[in-house]
């Protein structure tokens, strides 16, 4: 009775920790051994962050891995881990960086283009569209409409 | 005013004094689980009384918490059409927070308060005594087992109330209140990471298993043999566990999630 008692808690337990693993939490996400990694230089990346999600046509297919500051450059690296599964991306593959909904997180958008040479672990990506940052496209509007307003 | 000054100076050794024994018996404890390690049989019986019969009050509590988290997230969240997120919501409140802080103050009422109460009961009925004659070590004997039963039950218990609570949260928010099936669970998937999430939720319930059984058993050792004693050494379990789970959990949220 006892042992019946303490086999089916022990399972139960383990059950519920594997229902979290497995069904609640992205354990099928990044493991190194099935993804590579491609880089992407941004003017701002807003309020992008490690792990934020990286898409093709809004279908997820990777993550951020690493964010840097390129002091040469002086623009924002961008890491990113993409599943193995994905490979075929053209060399002139652009990056954008996107807002879901008007307060959600941002990820970073890839739209294909139309080479024939794929890129490959640990390319970067040369075209890329910064954030759009709140401020200066109210400051950009304000500056527009004053300017308006004197002709 | 000497007097006071003797009191206050009495009042401060006998805290350092307590604290100091409280730590020498957790030496004890450990010092005893190889010898308890090749009897598991032991352990396997407190198990069943810490475990398992703590299970029902775990699964009923988790399910209630789960289906008002639903209830609350949803009214809260559709003002903002962001309904779609209450899988998240519900998922990450009980694994981050809920799910161990709640099982731990649950177990230190029904798993903790029991095991003071026993061993207090055995220590005024002179059974532990009595063992020391027979030459048997009455931690490694009695009070080690249950050490170890808490310590592996809690996490069980915590994941078992984050698991059934999740359930909860789905079957108020999808079942009755109208939310995407797949966006509760596929958002759920996406915002919840299995090493910052679900690794500190299980490092944290591991900690109050820890803790929780400490507190527990040394009341009961180090309660006064009498039958007050042992009461106000059971209260002082419930409320000195529930203190301890509140402060730790503030302390390893901060570590955790506090970058």
């Amino acid at each position: 009775m006892v042992e019946i008692g303490v086999g089916l808690f022990v399972a139960l337990g383990l059950a519920a920790l594997f229902m979290l693993a497995m069904q609640v939490s992205n354990l099928s996400a990044v493991t190194s051994s099935d993804s590579y990694t491609l880089t992407a230089g941004f003017e701002n990346i807003g309020g992008l962050k490690v792990r934020s999600p990286v898409t093709v046509s809004g279908v997820r297919v990777g993550r951020v891995d690493a964010i840097d500051y390129d002091d040469k450059a002086f623009e924002a690296v961008v890491t990113m881990r993409i599943y193995s599964n994905y490979n075929g991306f053209p060399e002139d593959t652009s990056a954008s960086i996107f807002t879901a909904g008007l307060l959600g997180e941002q990820y970073i958008a890839l739209e294909p283009g139309g080479s024939m040479e794929n890129l490959a672990d640990g390319d970067r990506v040369q075209l890329t569209q910064s954030a759009l940052v709140m401020e200066q496209i109210i400051g950009q509007f304000l500056y527009s409409t004053s300017a308006g307003g004197e002709e | 005013m000497l007097d006071a000054l003797q009191k206050l100076g009495r009042v401060t050794l006998g805290f350092f004094q307590r604290l100091g024994r409280g730590h020498l018996f957790l030496l004890q404890i450990f010092t005893t689980i190889p010898g308890v390690l090749i009897r598991p049989r032991l352990i396997l019986t407190q198990l069943y009384t810490v475990g398992v019969l703590t299970l029902l009050i775990i699964l009923v509590s988790g399910l209630f918490v789960g289906l008002v988290l639903g209830l609350q997230g949803y009214n809260t969240l559709v003002d903002f059409g962001a309904e779609d997120s209450l899988g998240v919501m519900v998922a990450l409140s009980l694994v981050r927070e809920l799910g161990p802080v709640v099982a731990a103050l649950l177990f230190a009422g029904r798993a903790g308060s029991a095991l003071t109460a026993e061993i207090g009961l055995m220590k005024a009925t002179e059974q532990l005594s009595g063992m020391e004659m027979m030459a048997v070590d009455p931690v490694q004997r009695v009070v080690t087992p249950r050490f170890l039963a808490s310590f592996i039950s809690l996490p069980l218990l915590a994941a078992i109330f984050s698991a059934i609570g999740i359930y909860g949260g789905y079957l108020v928010g999808v079942g009755l209140l109208g939310v995407d099936d797949g966006a509760f669970w596929g958002q759920m998937q996406d915002k919840v990471d299995l090493q910052g999430d679900v690794y500190n939720g299980i490092i944290k319930s591991i900690v109050f298993g820890f803790v929780a059984g400490w507190i527990a058993l040394f009341e009961g050792y180090d309660a006064v043999p009498t039958a007050a004693g042992v009461s106000r050494a059971t209260t002082r379990t419930v409320v000195h566990t529930s203190l301890a789970v509140l402060g730790l959990d503030f302390v390893l949220t901060a570590l955790m999630f506090g970058d």
